[in-house]
Order: structure tokens, then sequence, then C-alpha cells
């Protein structure tokens, strides 16, 4: 055990406190000139451990210059954390200068810290990319001693780790004596981390400094009264219950699964709420402002509770918060660990945190992550290699800094974690593609952004060319947005283009809190007024839904197969896996049961795979693929994260032909070049690469024929130069990125030889959530014209054959038209036309 | 395929699936907004798009001629991306483009991203083309409504109109059509042209009674309504 040196010691004992054993575990390992990560829960005085070795040698060794750089995935936990430090560091008469540099940091302040840095310099991932990019960043960082990762899970195995990765790799060679420190919450795997930290990108130069325990978390699980929900996932059911629990507590934050979730829940508590209590509303869609005013309202204890979504998942310190709400299940450990962590942010005292799930395959998945907290296992997904997008970018950054040698960045590149395995072929191709596209027909020589001189050096063209690569820094691509703006009054918030292209003048929706009416579409903005008639919509955001991690399906899975466990559960799923054990059979553990019924004319084809919501998603198209090679004539199917639902006009026999491993070749292909997620990737890749213009958040759209539509790219790409580097890069991520596809083929892999079908003559009680989810795929392949087709005649029914145009037509594909609203509808749809609560909410929160 | 049919300014005229329209009286092609050699003024600009969208943008063409064999193809104006673009075409497309247009008369009207006659290309160019009651023009005149209601009909581009339909798996958008009784406004053609709302005042300013919206299919066409240009003026509320 060491000591504190002065005046350290006495600070500490001023206050109080001891230092913790991991605190000197840190400064033991700073003052060794040793990198360290720390992994510690929540509360645990992480980030001042984090700091003192800097400030210790500050305070023995006062000199001027950048000695210690701090990086905080958030802008915002930046600021707070300089503020933090800034307060022992003047209490101990220090004479340490701290200051941020985010992107919010103004222009006069940015150069005057090029050229005369402070000791401590606090950034985002983001800022240090450009601030490397800078001729001077030899300099700046020349002399720096220490860098701070805060938050390393939350950026590792991302982009924007990537992006950091690189930067560090560029600090070592700027500044090789500096050491490293990692700030880290509990994970189920921390190598990983120490190789993202390490400067060689091997685990081992990086010593582990782990805290076990605190007190662990009182968890519970709370159930809607009366009738528990069959399906749906927002969780309104249990509103009531939600709001007594915010009113017995002193602030709560509950958190719920996406935005659309926050919006519905966040009406229905305030429909409930009688007390008027200051309840507010934070999510990443709404205005910086807003979310500020948020934050600040709970900072200053005015708040009484607030609905968030993964928006308040990492960031500061809330302190008084004595309750956390998770809505909906919570679909990984080491999230809801995470979350749960945001209440009483004292290691000492335990977290306290209820689970709501929304309908009874929840209740399974929340029971088995209790299970898992309990016996605190955690889930995780393995490191994936990093993206060659984000490698384009730091390739040109570099160039901006100063000329290299592709050979040295090669190898400095190789020491990021993330690009250890980085083959030399596409580091090259990277390369050309940053120099001038990388085409095979080579006809943008003249416009070429890099040059190589005599010595084989590679320069940048001209100062455009890092002006453009400055704009287009950074990892985070935003989907098209509009924004929404009050009639007359201010802007609210953005949601996806899409949403509102599907909206007509008078259709209300709810946003930010409150029902409100579309007028008219602006160019850059939605026009609404507040109130509105009818059924409101609710803005959905792609890929806001997290799927179920592997780790917790198996858990979910144990836990139907295996009776004596069903104690755990409440009565009524009980009941329900009895009624299924009778009807059909539980699915089990490791092969894979698959039930086929007639219901409402068609057959119904459900396998109970339990591998998330994405793989299920990817493994849908194949298998309808091979049901429509089969003659079964599929019609459609649903992935939720716990099955698979198809349904088809023809009874599907020899069912496990459907789920043989080959699947994942020919079929895989095939899907892969038409797949919407293949054009999402690319789309995010062409704009990180650079090859498209980000999107600005704030900034005028620009005019029409400036933007340049991602979809269009990509089809031409495909058709003529389907070897690209930048097709590449997209097949790599969305097959070896998202696990998806590795789940399906582990599936896949577990089940063959021990599929079980069981025809059975109508729906069994398992097979029920899934026919009332929503969002239902169809089947690819000349889909969505059918689709169209069908929108289009359900407009001819409803005008009574006045569009005379429709009989030129085509006739409607039969079958699609068939919709399957069986059993019971989702719980919100039974909320009330108006609702004045919101009209009544106080302004400050009813725009929150 | 399925092309349909719509009447303007008395003329029976073919909407084409590919985004095109015919006149089989006149065997006249007419294409909007090809914006060739857009690749490569993005190239110039920083961003190295693919190189190959005049390629795919004549082989759509291509198809095309010999799905209708014109006697004539009237091009609407921004057929390039700017007004170096023709200087750029790459010696195969350049080629291609000769090939293609043996024994078709080939009419550019002029665009605003391409103001001048495209240089070394067969055809003839013009700020406007006027054909019996029809009259062909890069962008709509909206002053001129009136009369070309009492003359005939107006056919233009300009402004690649896109729509999205509500379909029960969210909305999907597609280029498209816009047209009432007396003017037609064709989706852009090219590989590389995104689009601009139909409901956008720009476009919808056009049509104050209402238009009908026709949506690409690779098959056919899928039609909708639009309402009239919404009036903000009149429907709009009180702030607060």
């Amino acid at each position: 055990m060491g000591t504190l040196p002065e005046p350290f010691a006495a600070w500490f004992a001023g206050r109080g406190w001891t230092p913790r054993p991991h605190q000197l575990a840190l400064l033991r390992a700073g003052q060794a000139g040793e990198s360290a990560l720390l992994v510690a829960p929540t509360g645990g005085g992480k980030t001042l451990a984090g700091f003192l070795p800097s400030l210790v040698d500050l305070a023995r060794h006062p000199r001027p210059g950048l000695h210690t750089l701090y990086i905080s995935p958030l802008k915002a936990l930046a600021v707070d954390i300089a503020r933090n430090l800034m307060a022992p560091v003047e209490e101990m008469g220090l004479s340490i200068r701290i200051e941020t540099r985010t992107g919010d940091t103004p222009q006069n302040r940015r150069a005057r810290q090029r050229a005369d840095p402070p000791n401590i310099l606090l950034t985002t991932p983001e800022s240090l990319a450009l601030l490397l990019s800078q001729p001077e960043a030899g300099e700046v960082f020349a002399g720096l001693g220490a860098v701070i990762v805060d938050e390393i899970h939350a950026l590792a195995g991302t982009k924007r780790g990537d992006q950091l990765a690189l930067a560090l790799a560029r600090l070592g060679r700027l500044a090789p004596g500096a050491r490293r420190v990692g700030l880290s919450a509990t994970v189920a795997h921390p190598e990983p981390l120490r190789a993202f930290l390490s400067p060689s990108g091997e685990a081992e130069g990086v010593r582990l400094v782990q805290v076990r325990g605190g007190a662990p978390p009182e968890l519970s699980i709370t159930l809607p009264e009366g009738r528990l929900p069959w399906g749906g996932h927002m969780g309104l059911a249990s509103m009531p219950e939600v709001y007594r629990r915010i009113q017995a507590a002193r602030v709560t934050i509950v958190f719920v699964n996406t935005r659309a979730q926050s919006e519905l829940c966040f009406q229905a508590l305030w429909r409930l709420n009688e007390d008027n209590l200051s309840i507010a509303l934070h999510h990443g869609s709404l205005t910086v402002e807003q979310r500020r005013k948020v934050e600040a309202a709970m900072a200053a204890g005015k708040l009484r509770a607030v609905v968030a979504t993964a928006s308040l998942d990492l960031g500061i310190d809330w302190g008084d918060v004595d309750q956390v709400i998770q809505v909906g299940a919570p679909k990984g450990v080491a999230r809801l660990l995470q979350r749960v962590g945001r209440a009483n942010h004292r290691m000492d005292e335990p977290s306290r945190a209820v689970l709501v799930p929304a309908n009874r395959f929840e209740v399974i998945e929340c029971t088995a992550a209790l299970e898992a907290v309990r016996h605190e296992e955690l889930d995780g997904d393995a490191p994936r290699p990093g993206g060659l997008d984000v490698l384009a970018q730091h390739i040109l950054a570099m160039a901006c800094h100063a000329p290299f040698h592709p050979d040295d960045l090669y190898e400095e590149v190789r020491r990021a974690a993330p690009y250890a395995a980085l083959t030399r072929r596409d580091f090259d191709d990277v390369l050309g593609f940053v120099e001038n596209g990388g085409y095979a027909l080579r006809v943008y020589e003249r416009f070429r952004k890099l040059f190589r001189d005599a010595e084989g050096l590679v320069h940048v063209r001209d100062q455009h060319v890092a002006r453009q690569l400055r704009m287009n820094l950074g990892t985070i691509v935003e989907t098209p947005l509009l924004k929404v703006r009050l009639r007359g009054g201010p802007v609210l918030g953005e949601v996806e283009e899409w949403f509102i292209s599907t909206l007509v003048a008078g259709d209300c929706f709810i946003f930010a809190g409150q029902t409100l009416r579309f007028e008219v579409l602006d160019g850059v903005s939605a026009v609404v007024s507040r109130g509105g008639e009818g059924e409101p919509r609710v803005p959905a955001y792609a890929g806001s839904r997290m799927p179920l991690s592997t780790w917790l399906a198996a858990r979910v899975r144990e836990i139907i197969n295996d009776p004596r466990k069903w104690r755990l559960l409440p009565v009524a799923v009980q009941d329900w896996l009895k009624l299924q054990r009778r009807q059909s059979m539980l699915p089990p553990k490791d092969g894979l049961l698959i039930e086929t019924f007639p219901r409402g004319g068609r057959w119904f084809l459900v396998a109970y795979c339990f591998e998330g919501r994405l793989a299920h998603q990817t493994l849908g198209m194949l298998v309808t693929k091979r049901m429509e090679r089969a003659g079964f004539g599929p019609l459609g199917y649903l992935a939720t994260d716990y099955v698979l639902a198809t349904w088809s006009a023809f009874e599907p026999t020899e069912v496990e032909h459907l789920f043989e491993e080959d699947i994942l070749g020919e079929e895989l292909e095939e899907w892969m070049a038409e797949s919407s997620m293949l054009r999402r990737t690319f789309r995010n890749i062409a704009t990180i690469a650079g090859l498209l213009e980000k999107n600005h958040p704030g900034q005028e759209k620009r005019p029409r024929q400036m933007t340049m539509n991602a979809d269009l790219i990509y089809d031409v790409l495909r058709k003529h130069e389907p070897d690209h580097i930048l097709m590449r890069a997209t097949r790599q991520e969305a097959a070896g990125g998202l696990t998806d596809v590795a789940r399906i083929g582990l599936l896949l892999a577990r089940a063959r030889g021990r599929i079980i079908h069981r025809s059975l003559n109508r729906v069994s009680p398992l097979a029920v959530p899934a026919l009332i989810e929503e969002g239902r795929e169809w089947v690819a392949g000349g889909a969505e014209d059918a689709l169209l087709a069908e929108a289009e005649a359900l407009v001819g029914e409803v005008t009574g054959g006045a569009e005379l145009f429709s009989g030129l037509l085509a006739e409607v594909t039969e079958g699609i038209a068939i919709r399957p609203r069986d059993v019971d509808k989702p719980r919100h749809r039974e909320r009330p036309r108006r609702n004045r609560f919101i009209r009544n909410a106080p302004k400050s929160l009813g725009q929150a | 395929m399925s092309a349909a049919p719509i009447h303007l300014g008395g003329e029976r005229l073919m909407l084409d699936p590919a985004g095109v329209l015919h006149w089989p009286a006149r065997r006249t092609l007419v294409v909007a907004d090809l914006h060739l050699e857009k690749g490569s003024a993005f190239a110039a600009a920083g961003r190295f798009l693919p190189p190959y969208d005049t390629r795919e943008t004549l082989s759509r063409l291509a198809l095309l001629l010999r799905r209708w064999k014109p006697a004539r193809i009237i091009a609407l104006g921004d057929s390039f991306h700017d007004r170096h673009g023709a200087s750029r075409l790459p010696p195969a497309e350049l080629e291609a483009l000769h090939r293609m247009l043996v024994g078709i008369e080939m009419l550019w009207v002029l665009g605003n991203h391409d103001p001048e006659p495209p240089e070394g290309l067969p055809g003839m160019a013009a700020e406007e083309v006027r054909d019996g009651p029809l009259v062909f023009r890069h962008q709509a005149r909206p002053a001129a409504s009136r009369f070309a209601m009492a003359a005939g009909g107006e056919v233009s581009g300009h402004f690649h109109p896109k729509a999205t339909m509500a379909t029960r798996a969210g909305g999907i958008t597609r280029p498209c059509f816009v047209a009432d009784g007396r003017r037609l406004v064709l989706p852009a053609f090219g590989a590389y042209t995104g689009g601009l709302d139909a409901r956008d005042p720009a476009i919808a300013g056009l049509f104050p009674r209402g238009a009908r919206l026709f949506l690409l299919g690779r098959e056919r066409l899928f039609s909708m309504n639009a309402g009239p240009a919404p009036q903000p003026a009149l429907t709009g509320t009180a702030p607060g």
C-alpha cells in the first residue's frame, strides 16, 4: 500500500477521504511510466484515479506545455470533467492549466491552444483527429506525458474507436514516451480493451487494474396490473406502476429502448400525472439546447423523472438519481448494468433498479438478465477489424499533417489494435482511393488529391483538399433528417426525412412530448402546429432497436427449456410455457424447433432460433428465398428477437432443407447484393471515406444538384466495379462486422441433424407474440413494386373506382394484400384521441 | 413492361416506366436531365464518385432506343452536369453516343447546367422546342400556364420530381412524372440524379389544382394523386 504525497494527502484528509487502492495502483503505474487499464464499476472515483498521477507529477515538476491529454466519447463529459478537476487543483493551489477542446471551442481559442497548449487538455476523438491533421501537431504533442481514455468500453469496437485507435498510434510516434490510461466500466472481456489501449497493439503492454464488487445492485421486475401482454414492446400497460414508483422516489431515470418508445411512455406518464410532477423527456432527436436544458434541470435537482433513451447511457454524473426504471427488455447484461449504474453513482451504496418487461418473452429475458447480474456474468462482443473507411479518412488527415512514406504509415497503422491484421493490399487500395478514387477506369488522374515526390513521400495536393477533409472528419454519420418546426415558433428537433415524406397535411404525430399536426414542407423543415385530430403516428428511426445479445439469448433459451427454472417466472408466464409444452413442445436447448400451422388461408412457419432480430431478419430473407425455389409461395416474414415467422401460400414440408447451412452460400450472396442493410452500410462508408459530403446537423440544405444519393452510387459501382475497395469494405462490414451472419452460421451448425418439425393444426402459444408483432418484412425481389401496387389499389377501392387510371395498370399481386392482423392489437392503439395533459404541461417540460 | 397513355394538349403520349416519354404520332422520345459526366464534375471538386455514370446512363438510353425506335430524341436540358461536361466524355462513351444517334434527329434543349450547345456532338440545340400543340422546355414556366392551357401542353424536366407512397411496409420513394391536363414534368433520367419531393412548393406550385403522380416501377407505373398546392397563408394558425 502506498500513500499520497502532499498536498494531495492533506486534500484527501480534509474531505474525510482515504485514497482507494485502485487510485494508488494507478499512481504507482504512472510513476513507473507504465500504461494501465482501470476496470471499475461506476462511482469508484475512476476519473480522479486516472488524473492523479498526472496531477502529482505536475505538482512536483511544474512545466509549460501539454502534459496530459484526456479523451472522452462525449463533449459534455469532457466539459464536466474539466470543471470537476479544476476544483481540487485550485483548492490545492496548484498552477496547472486545464482546458477543453471540442467542436464548440471557438476558433481563436483553438489557434491559441495550438500555439500555447494547456497542461491538461480534455477533448473528444473527433477533435483529436482534427488536431493531429494540423501541421503543428508534432510540436503540440512532443512533450506529452500521458493519454487518458475515458469510457473506453464505449469507444472500442465502434468506428469512433477505430478513429481513436489510429490517433493513438500517431501519438505513439509523436510522443513515444507517453503512457496511457484507460478507464472502463465493468466488462466481460478486458483483454481487447488492453490491446486497444496498448502502444504496441498487444495487451501485454498494459497493466490491468480491476476493481471488483462494490455493493451489488438491487434489481427487481415489475409486471403490469391485470393481463400480461402477449406482444408489443412499448410497455405502456405498466405506466401506472412506473408512475407510482416515480412518486415514491426522489429522482428517477426511466430508460427505454427506442425514441418512439420514449415519446409514447412520456405521453402516457403525463396522462397519469395528476400531481403535476416534473417529468421530462431526453432523446437523441431533440435539439441540443433542449437536451442541455433537461440535463441542467436534472443536475439542479429540479426534475422528479426523465424518460430517456441511450442518449443518457453515458455521461455526466447526476448524483441524486435514486432509482432507475428500465422499460422493455434490456437486450444485454453489460448495457443493463451501465444503465443501472446511473442510479446512486456511489460505489458503496447499491444501485436500485426496476425492470419493466413489455410482454411475455421480455419477462423471461428480464429474468435471465437478473440471473446473470446475480451471478456477475457479463456479455460482450468480440473485437471486429477496423473500418477501411475510417482508415481512408486517417490517411488523408496524416497527409495533411505532413508528407509520409506509405511503408512507415502502414507500420504505424498496424500498431492500432483494430488494424493489427490489416493487409498491405487493403492499405494500398485505401491509399489509392484517397489519391484518385482508385477506380479501374483511370480517368481522375488530373484531379488527384495526393502526389508522390521523388523519394516516395506522399504529399497532399493543396489547402483546398485539407479544408475539405477537416469539414468531413469524424465517423458519426447522420441519416437524412428534417427539422420539425412549430409554425411561427422554435425548432423542436429532427426526424428522419422518410418519416415526414409519408405524411400528408393534417396528419398528426407525436414528437418532443407533444401531439403535432403536419402542415407543410418548406424545403428545410417540416412545419407543424400543436394538437391535431385522429390517430397520431410516432416517428421511428431506422436501426434504433438494439438486438438481443447472443449470450442473453442463450440464457433465455435455457430458462424456457428447464422447468425447474420456471419458479423464477410469474404464474402467467409459467402457464403460457406449460400450455406450449402441452400443445406443441418447448424449444430444445440445442436443437431447433420449427412449427408449421395453417391460419387465415395461409401457412405459417415459426422457427425458435433465439438469435436476435438482426440475425433473424437475415435468416428470414434466406429462408424465404429457398421457400420460393421450393414452390411454397412465401408471402412475407417477420423477425423478433426470439423467433423467425414466415407465411406462405402453400404448406412448407421437409422444412429441414430450408435451414441447411448451405443457404449461407448462394442465397446469401444474392441477398447481400439487394439488401437495404448493405445500402445503409455503403452510405455510411462512402460518407466516412469522403466520397459523399457529410450532413452537418443544423446546416441549411444544399441545393439539390449538390447532394448525391448514395443508393445511386452503390448501384452504379456494384454494376461496373463490384470489387472496388469501397464495395469490399461494405461487404466486410456487413458480413463480418455485424455479427448476425456469424450468428446464423453458428445456429445452423448447432441445429444440424437436430431440427424438430411440429406440424400443428393451429397457432401454438409461443408463436402468438410473433403473429402480433409489428414490422413485417415482405419477400424481396420486386416486392417493393408489389407493395406500391397494393397501396395504389387500396386508394382505388376507397375512391370507388373514380381512379380510372388504375384500370390501365396490371393486376395487384395476389396474396400480398392479405394482412395478418390477428389475435390482439398492441396496447398503445387504445390511446385516447386528445391529450389535454400535454397541453397543460409546463412549457419547459413539454418541450424538453 | 407496360407504358401508360396520357393526354396532353389533345395529344396521346406514352409514359415509360423507365422515366421517359414517347410521342407515337411524332416518333419522338423525350428524356430529361441526363446529367452526363456528373461523376467527373464531382471528382474535380474532390469527391471521387465512380466514373461510370455516363456509361450507365447511355446504356439505359440505348435500351429505350431499341424499345421505341424513335426518329427523334428531345433531351430536355441538363443533359450534361456542367458546361464542360461534353468535353470530358471518355473516348469510349463519346463513340457510343455517336453510334446511338446515327439516323436519329437529336434536339438538345438547353438547361441551367448546360446553357451552351454541347460541342462535337450531333444534333441541334435550342432554348425550347415547339411541335404542334406541345412545347418542350427545360423548366416549366408558371406564368405560361394560362396560355399553355389554351394553346396545348408543356413538357419539361429540371425538378427531378420524386414521391413517396405510403405502403404497409413504410413509405417507398421513387422518381415520378407529375402531370395535369396541360403540363407534364418528367423525372430525371441520369444515373446520378437524385430527386425533389413533388410536394415541394417549387413543383406543387406549378399545379395549383393538384396533379397526378406516376411513380416509376420496374415494369409499370404506380399512380397517386397529389392534392392542390398548399397555401400556407390561408391554412396557417396563429403562433402560440
